[in-house]
């Protein structure tokens, strides 16, 4: 058994309705828009795949190139579903890669058809995203299977390491090395700037800027080699990677065809750290966790990025804001509880009196009040000064807390943070000093309950009392608004400013998006 | 004493740490591997006071000993930065004393270039090589105005924010475009403002540092540059200190 507090239940209570409340108006906004990224999202998900070889340098996608002279032809706010389909059943096109032909050709004529033809159209497009959902089913089903055969890691929690080295075909046996050395959980960092490329790459790529770019190809072959060394293993390895910036429900539908396993995916970070526009977040948000939802993938929240910016005593209660509100999003979008990693870090200064006690009831308090999600515990990167020796001891330190408050997913600390990427030693001493506290302290749990009225238990209510205060004034104000005021981080983000605000359209009454009707009537399906 | 040695326990002993890993597999030839390259690196005697392997073929290492090699304090030269390097809270601060306003920072990608990654890189509040962009910083207001921004814009923006700074990245560099850019730009801002122009900064990995003057603008910044690099130089450009006193 593991240490837990016990929350005053009228407190957690009133911060779950609060967030709901917070949640709903900006869960209303995401519904009755669409943006580019969606609907090219729905167009992958039909087996729409490779590049115009004539437009840009032959980079730019089918799925851009469809989008965008649908949206010049006939508008999105329909969305590119019908017209698309109409052009198939019409027999104007034969596929869906007959039209993209059509389109790179400048041939292509698009209409929003209406009456019978509207229908036939329909019929159509949900026929073909139903069947790239049934692979997405299928990836699902498949990961059962290996889990069921070569098992889940031995004990909690999971081990995450992280490689980027930019090139697929070195991450390869990088991957390989850390999963034989201990890792349960491998993260392919993305190229710097990915996020704000308004296409997804194409194929397996070796030009990656301090980390490796997120394409379809890529995912396909770190996932099979992740399956090898699964296999050789006899425990299956997890794959994440990260369905953010301007191309997130792409990015998601290709994890969920592709198998990946876990995904960044946080409700704000776009907007807060990379001046993402939030209408197009929310929108694509909500469609990303869709398909992480339908996909069986457990998300990874951002909340640790807002320690790198802010006082992690101070702020401590935005993280616990940000985790019920990412909790009511991905609830709203079907995830369920085991989905749910929530996000937080070991960010407090080592020079503050008792960091290590708050520390503890920082994260007993994610704990406790979330006690059925696979918490993420991320690990000092502020306060990594270069004194590497200092640096091995506070991460036994986030270790021991890791493990005495039973957290779910470990991203192991380095000692060299902010000297160099990680070294083959860095990794080695790493994993060497996560392995020690765990051994050490395996079970310490159940010897250690914090009295009530205690520092712990006092510092925890405090917090999630001033988490309580800040929903209470986001609710009044609203959710955009106060991410406008700068609430969360220290940034202004405006609703009607930020990248990728031309890629979102108000959608018109009978708009089509296949993929989200067939998700959403399955999730009915379900709770029914 | 000009000459000196390092110091474990006893003056004069020259004692050090290291450690390595070496592409072996662990045992007696890796250690003494690990032995001769201490003594190739001036440690002699040379103890492996601890060694094990990692992996498969590699073999990491904890050497001491004393160095041979002397250390002459008078020899030591320090290359001087042509400003200092500041932390985001002492960029506060100056601009807090000094100003007593916001910086106003304005940055954008000009021309056809929609490679936003540099700009974003310096002024996103994510950063670029673990320090934070300028957003980051409470005393600087920035505007990123991303890419293809025409030059006329970008004069008119910036004059209307009256921006104490104009941030200019530039990626591609086919035919010189960025050097044509730049050029333009410098124009645009002197003919339009002339010695009210704000300061004017570009940067991109093809740039020459030392191109400033010849291509009209007050600073250039080349491959790798940092966000803390450019608050520090923005105050020392900007805030000298004298003008504080």
């Amino acid at each position: 058994m593991s240490a837990r507090l016990t929350l005053d239940p009228a407190l957690v209570t009133r911060a779950r309705a609060l967030a709901e409340q917070a949640a709903q108006p900006v869960i209303d906004l995401a519904t009755r828009h669409t943006t580019v990224s969606v609907e090219r999202a729905v167009l992958r998900l039909a087996g729409l795949e490779g590049t115009d070889p004539v437009t840009g340098e032959g980079e730019i996608p089918w799925v851009n190139r469809v989008v965008d002279v649908v949206r010049e032809q006939v508008g999105l706010e329909h969305g590119v579903a019908l017209p698309v389909w109409h052009a198939i059943a019409s027999g104007a096109a034969g596929s869906l890669q007959e039209i993209a032909e059509q389109v790179g050709a400048g041939t292509a004529r698009f209409a929003v058809p209406a009456g019978g033809e509207e229908e036939r159209a329909r019929e159509a497009a949900l026929a073909a995203v139903g069947a790239g959902l049934g692979r997405v089913d299928a990836a699902r089903r498949r990961r059962e299977e290996l889990v069921a055969t070569h098992g889940d890691p031995p004990r909690r929690p999971w081990i995450y390491l992280i490689v980027a080295t930019g090139d697929i075909f070195e991450d390869i046996p990088q991957a390989q090395a850390a999963a034989r050395a201990g890792a349960d959980v491998i993260a392919v960092i993305r190229s710097t700037g990915q996020s704000l490329l308004d296409y997804v790459p194409e194929g397996a790529t070796r030009t990656g800027y301090a980390g490796t770019y997120a394409t379809q190809e890529n995912f396909r072959l770190m996932r099979a080699a992740l399956d090898e060394v699964s296999a050789e293993l006899g425990r299956y390895v997890r794959l994440t990677n990260y369905a953010s910036g301007l191309c997130m429900p792409e990015i998601a539908a290709l994890a969920g065809l592709e198998r990946l396993d876990m995904m960044l995916n946080d409700a704000m970070y776009g907007i807060l750290f990379r001046d993402i526009n939030p209408i197009r977040t929310f929108v694509d948000q909500r469609f990303s966790r869709m398909v992480h939802a339908r996909a069986g993938i457990i998300i990874n929240t951002g909340e640790d990025n807002y320690l790198t910016t802010a006082d992690a005593v101070d702020e401590a209660h935005t993280v616990t804001v940000s985790q019920l509100l990412n909790e009511r999003f991905a609830r709203e979008a079907g995830l369920e509880d085991w989905q749910l990693g929530l996000g937080h870090a070991f960010e407090i200064n080592p020079a503050v009196p008792a960091s290590f006690r708050l520390e503890l009831a920082h994260a007993m308090l994610a704990r406790s009040l979330f006690p059925d999600a696979p918490l993420k515990w991320m690990p000092p990167t502020k306060h990594m000064t270069g004194d590497v020796f200092g640096g091995y001891l506070l991460d036994g330190f986030f270790n021991l807390a890791g493990m005495l408050t039973d957290q779910s997913i470990l991203l192991v600390g380095m000692m060299t943070e902010a000297v160099v990427t990680p070294w083959l030693s860095d990794r080695d001493l790493a994993l060497r000093n996560v392995r020690y506290v765990l051994d050490a302290a395996a079970g310490l749990g159940e010897d250690f309950a914090p009295p009530p009225g205690g520092f712990l238990d006092t510092r925890a209510h405090t917090v999630l009392g001033e988490a309580v205060e800040l929903l209470e004034r986001i609710t009044a104000d609203g959710l955009l608004p106060s991410i406008a005021q700068g609430t969360f981080g220290i940034t202004k983000r405006p609703a009607d400013r930020g990248k990728g605000l031309d890629g979102v359209v108000v959608k018109a009454p009978g708009h089509l998006d296949p993929a989200t009707e067939l998700m959403e009537t399955a999730l009915k399906d379900t709770v029914r | 004493m000009t000459v000196i040695r390092p110091y474990g326990d006893t003056t004069g002993d020259g004692m050090v740490q290291t450690s390595f890993t070496l592409p072996m597999p662990p045992g007696p030839r890796a250690e003494g591997a690990a032995l001769q390259l201490a003594g190739k690196m001036g440690i002699h005697p040379a103890m492996v006071v601890h060694s094990h392997g990692i992996g498969e073929g590699f073999t990491f290492f904890v050497v001491y000993g004393s160095v041979t090699h002397l250390v002459d304090t008078d020899e030591v030269e320090v290359e001087e930065r042509a400003y200092p390097l500041l932390s985001p809270t002492e960029v506060n601060g100056a601009i807090k004393t000094r100003l007593h306003r916001k910086l106003v920072v304005m940055g954008a990608c000009i021309g056809t270039d929609a490679h936003t990654v540099g700009i974003d890189a310096i002024l996103n509040l994510k950063g670029f090589a673990g320090e934070k962009g300028l957003e980051y910083y409470r005393e600087i207001d920035v505007a990123n105005l991303g890419a293809q921004v025409t030059v006329p814009e970008l004069v008119t923006r910036a004059r209307a924010a009256k921006a104490d700074a104009v941030l200019v990245s530039q990626v591609v560099t086919q035919k010189d475009a960025h050097l044509r850019n730049t050029r333009e730009l410098a124009g645009a801002f002197r003919e339009a403002m002339g010695e009210t122009r704000p300061l004017l900064v570009v940067g991109g990995p093809r740039f020459d540092p030392a191109m400033a003057r010849d291509l009209g603008v007050d600073k250039v910044f080349g491959r790798g540059t940092t966000p803390g690099e450019v608050a520090s130089y923005l105050v020392s450009a900007l805030l000298p200190e004298e003008i504080a006193a």
